[in-house]
C-alpha cells in the first residue's frame, strides 16, 4: 500500500464523517440559518468527496462535475440568503 | 432590492467564469459528458446571479436579447441543422461530420449545431422564468 493509496483511504473516512455531522447539524439545527449553512457546507463536502472519487477511480470526468457543483453551489446559498432577507423584511 | 458589495465584486468574477465554463460544456458535449442542455442551465444560473445581485432591469439590459428571441433562434437552430442530413443522406438528422480534428473539441458536425440550437432554447426558457419570478417579485 503506497502512501497515495493510504492517503485516499484516510481523507474517505474524514469526509464521511464529516458527512455525518453535518446531517446531525442539518436535522438537529434549530435555526433556518443553520440548516442553510450546513446545505452550502454539504455542497463543499461534495467538492471535496468527488475530488477524491476521482482520484481512486481516475476517471477525471469526475473532477468537472466538482467544478459545476463548486459554481452552483454559490448560487443556491446566495438564493437563500435573498429568501432569508425578504422573509425578515415582511 | 438591497445590494450588497460583497456580493456584487463576487459575483463579478464568478459571471465571467461560469459563461466560459458553459461553452466548454457546450463545446465538447458531443463526445464527452456535458452538452448543449446542461451548458444553457449553467449559463442561466450564471445570469440569475447577476439579477440576485444588481436586480432584474440591469440584468435584461447586458442580456440586450429578448429572452423569446434565444428560445425561437435557438429552435431555429436546432431544426435547420436537421435538414443537413437530407441534403447528404436523404434522411432527417443525420448526422453530418467533418474530417478534420479539433485539438480539444474533437470532430466538428451537425450535432454541435444542433447542440448549439439546445443551449439557446434553455437559455432563453429558463431566462424567461426566471425574470418573470424576479417581476412578480418585484411588484
Amino acid at each position: 500500500m503506497s502512501f497515495i493509496d493510504f492517503a485516499i483511504c484516510f481523507s474517505l473516512v474524514v469526509i464521511s464523517v464529516s458527512l455525518l455531522l453535518l446531517f446531525v447539524r442539518f436535522i438537529a439545527g434549530p435555526t433556518l440559518e443553520d440548516r442553510i449553512i450546513a446545505i452550502d457546507l454539504l455542497a463543499v463536502v461534495g467538492v471535496a468527496f468527488i475530488a477524491v472519487y476521482s482520484m481512486l477511480s481516475g476517471v477525471t470526468v469526475f473532477l468537472d462535475v466538482a467544478i459545476i457543483l463548486g459554481l452552483l453551489s454559490f448560487l443556491g446559498t446566495v438564493a437563500f440568503a435573498f429568501y432569508l432577507e425578504r422573509r425578515n423584511k415582511r | 432590492m438591497i445590494v450588497s458589495v460583497i456580493l456584487k465584486t463576487a459575483t463579478r468574477y464568478l459571471i465571467p467564469l461560469m459563461l466560459v465554463f458553459s461553452f466548454f460544456l457546450l463545446l465538447r458535449g458531443h463526445n464527452e459528458p456535458g452538452g448543449g442542455f446542461v451548458g444553457g442551465l449553467v449559463a442561466a444560473s450564471a445570469y440569475a446571479l447577476f439579477a440576485i445581485a444588481n436586480g432584474v432591469k440591469p440584468t435584461q439590459q447586458m442580456l440586450r436579447v429578448k429572452p423569446l428571441s434565444l428560445i425561437v433562434s435557438g429552435l431555429l437552430i436546432a431544426v435547420l441543422s436537421g435538414f443537413a442530413g437530407i441534403v447528404y443522406y436523404g434522411v432527417f438528422m443525420k448526422a453530418f461530420w467533418f474530417e478534420t480534428k479539433f485539438p480539444v473539441i474533437g470532430k466538428i458536425g451537425t450535432p454541435l449545431i444542433f447542440d448549439m440550437g439546445v443551449y439557446l432554447l434553455v437559455l432563453g426558457i429558463s431566462l424567461k422564468i426566471i425574470f418573470s419570478l424576479f417581476e412578480e417579485d418585484e411588484q
